[in-house]
């Protein structure tokens, strides 16, 4: 199973007003779950904070509890090599088979000299798949 | 098909308005000689009550405002003597200064009866259990279908608006089967209980809803049975007429409007009758009341009337949708723009949230309308532009519908306030 190779992914929607990203970590801290990385977007009135922590599961329950408005999405985590030009061989080989990329972000890893790399594609399986066969490290959700 | 009332719910047409005609002079009559009100009235407009003889002669009578309850507050309209009066409402005054409603013991019977017609029109009876959640206490609401509820015979439990997770609970552990309330109130009533882990469809016994004071669209309607697993009957009824009255029956096709109590006629912009079927503001005359009789009473409320049999049998003419109050009417660069056809547009978008809020502003010269929804889990996307488009999508079909620009925002959940009453659909922050 393909899914097996993603990541559980946070999404949040806030509107554009100081505190939400403070409300939504407290909440997360409150219930001892570490953010890994996160991102934000924003359309000028609104935004939406993308979040990988520890325990999706949990996270969505809490701020569901809590009245935000969450849901989770499934991305690639890929293990990348802290070296030059590893993220052009990424990003060459999704763009040679025609794979767009949505969104991406970043964080650095427990391993030394390895970056994860946090990735949404227009075909997440063809992804999944073609990023495998190149050789790299898939980071998984715990399960 | 069950009917309260078989004889007079199925009279002829023809004879229904025999009776309104007799009961329309006698009223006059009366209002003439008991009310100076009306006397005034009469004499202004240069009518006396000789010159009333049948129902089409009602046009040369003047019209009654909600303004002129107000002027004579509190009691200044009432035609008994205090002591004939049983019962007072007082309506909130939100909009201005309240208005008293007073009521003598056959007022309240015929109110009553009038709904225990409407109930049994929507199926309830004997074994029901009816949880009235409208305001009890000066609002007509809660009293009024409290007491037609007991009159069927059914079981009334008088909970009122608000506390709605005891609502829920008592809902499941009493077998509620029907509710009485506003359908926002309804909508929010499930959202609570999905947030409780309780479906109401498998897990309540709730099979009908009795929905009004407030207009709601069809869309609106679809939306509260499917999620619900109910009937959402609609019931119409305002203070001025005694309370809640009138409502549909199984055909869900109209709200059966009474005719051997109340005269309603559907009148234009200037005044004049529109054609059967035709759209335009209903006008009420009270045919059984004592205390405060009312005379051609423009209700505000936009609609369509027609005598046509219903297919459940019922003769009685039928208020068709309630479109829109004309004070809900509001204008936006010079268009015509009712809550009612905002909802209508934004219930058939399965994205978009039960709830919504429309904010005018004036940017400049230029009138701003803001449509304001809820982003939902099901909605929420990883990707902005999805949601961006969203907002565009929404916009489009308001804007081919209203005939003007509205901005739409997608708000977070549980931000838009919502009501154990009428709920606050408009806000016009315009300084004009």
């Amino acid at each position: 199973m393909v899914t097996n190779k993603l990541l559980k992914q946070i999404t949040l929607f806030a509107e554009n007003k100081p505190g939400r990203l403070a409300s939504a970590t407290k909440i997360l801290s409150e219930n001892g779950i570490n953010v890994r990385a996160f991102t934000i977007a924003d359309s000028g009135e609104f935004g939406i904070i993308r979040f990988v922590v520890d325990d999706a599961d949990a996270s969505l329950r809490h701020l569901r509890r809590a009245g935000f408005s969450v849901s989770e999405t499934k991305v690639i985590g890929l293990e990348i090599p802290d070296t030059p030009g590893a993220l052009f061989e990424i990003s060459r080989a999704l763009s040679d088979n025609d794979i767009n990329i949505d969104y991406a972000y970043a964080y650095t890893s427990a391993a030394p000299n390895k970056a994860i790399l946090i990735l949404q594609a227009s075909d997440l399986k063809k992804a999944v798949g073609l990023l495998t066969e190149l050789g790299f490290h898939l980071i998984e959700s715990s399960p | 098909m069950e009917y309260w009332n078989p004889k007079v719910e199925r009279s002829s047409a023809e004879e229904l308005k025999q009776l309104q005609e007799r009961k329309l002079r006698r009223l006059v009559e009366n209002a003439y000689e008991y009310s100076s009100f009306y006397k005034k009235r009469f004499a202004a407009a240069g009518v006396s009550p000789h010159d009333i003889r049948s129902l089409e002669d009602i046009q040369q009578l003047p019209f009654t405002h909600k303004t002129d309850l107000r002027d004579t507050y509190p009691t200044g309209m009432f035609s008994v003597p205090q002591n004939q009066i049983v019962r007072f409402h007082v309506s909130s005054g939100t909009t201005g200064v309240p208005t008293v409603v007073g009521y003598t013991a056959n007022d309240i019977d015929v109110w009553t009866a009038c709904l225990a017609r409407s109930l049994t029109a929507c199926g309830l009876g004997r074994s029901d259990i009816v949880q009235v959640a409208y305001g009890y206490g000066l609002f007509t609401g809660g009293l009024g279908l409290h007491y037609g509820v007991e009159e069927i015979g059914a079981a009334v439990l008088p909970i009122g608006a608000g506390a709605t997770t005891r609502q829920i609970n008592l809902m499941k552990d009493l077998g509620t089967t029907a509710i009485a309330c506003t359908p926002s109130y309804l909508l929010h009533i499930g959202e609570v209980a999905e947030s409780m882990s309780i479906d109401i469809a498998s897990q309540t016994r709730l099979r009908a809803g009795i929905l009004g004071a407030e207009p709601w669209s069809l869309e609106s309607r679809a939306r509260i049975e499917q999620n619900l697993g109910i009937k959402a009957y609609d019931i119409y009824g305002t203070s001025e007429m005694s309370g809640p009255l009138f409502t549909e029956c199984s055909a869900q096709n109209g709200i059966h409007a009474w005719a051997d109590h109340f005269l309603i006629e559907i009148v234009d912009d200037y005044g004049g009758p529109v054609e059967e079927g035709e759209r335009g503001e209903l006008v009420v005359t009270t045919l059984s009341k004592e205390a405060l009789p009312l005379i051609r009473y423009r209700m505000g409320d936009i609609t369509s009337l027609v005598w046509e049999e219903c297919e459940c049998g019922r003769t009685h003419p039928r208020i068709m949708r309630i479109q829109g109050r004309v004070d809900d009417m509001i204008v936006v660069r010079g268009v015509n723009v009712f809550p009612s056809q905002i909802e209508s547009v934004l219930m058939q978008i399965p994205e978009v949230g039960d709830h919504f809020q429309i904010v005018v502003d004036r940017a400049g010269p230029l009138d701003v309308m803001v449509v304001k929804i809820e982003v939902t889990e099901s909605t929420l996307s990883d990707r902005i532009g999805a949601l961006m488009q969203l907002e565009e999508r929404v916009a489009k079909q308001l804007r081919d519908v209203l005939m003007v620009n509205a901005k739409v925002e997608l708000v977070e959940r549980g931000t838009i306030p919502r009501s154990s009453g009428k709920s606050q659909k408009v806000i016009d922050l315009r300084q004009i």
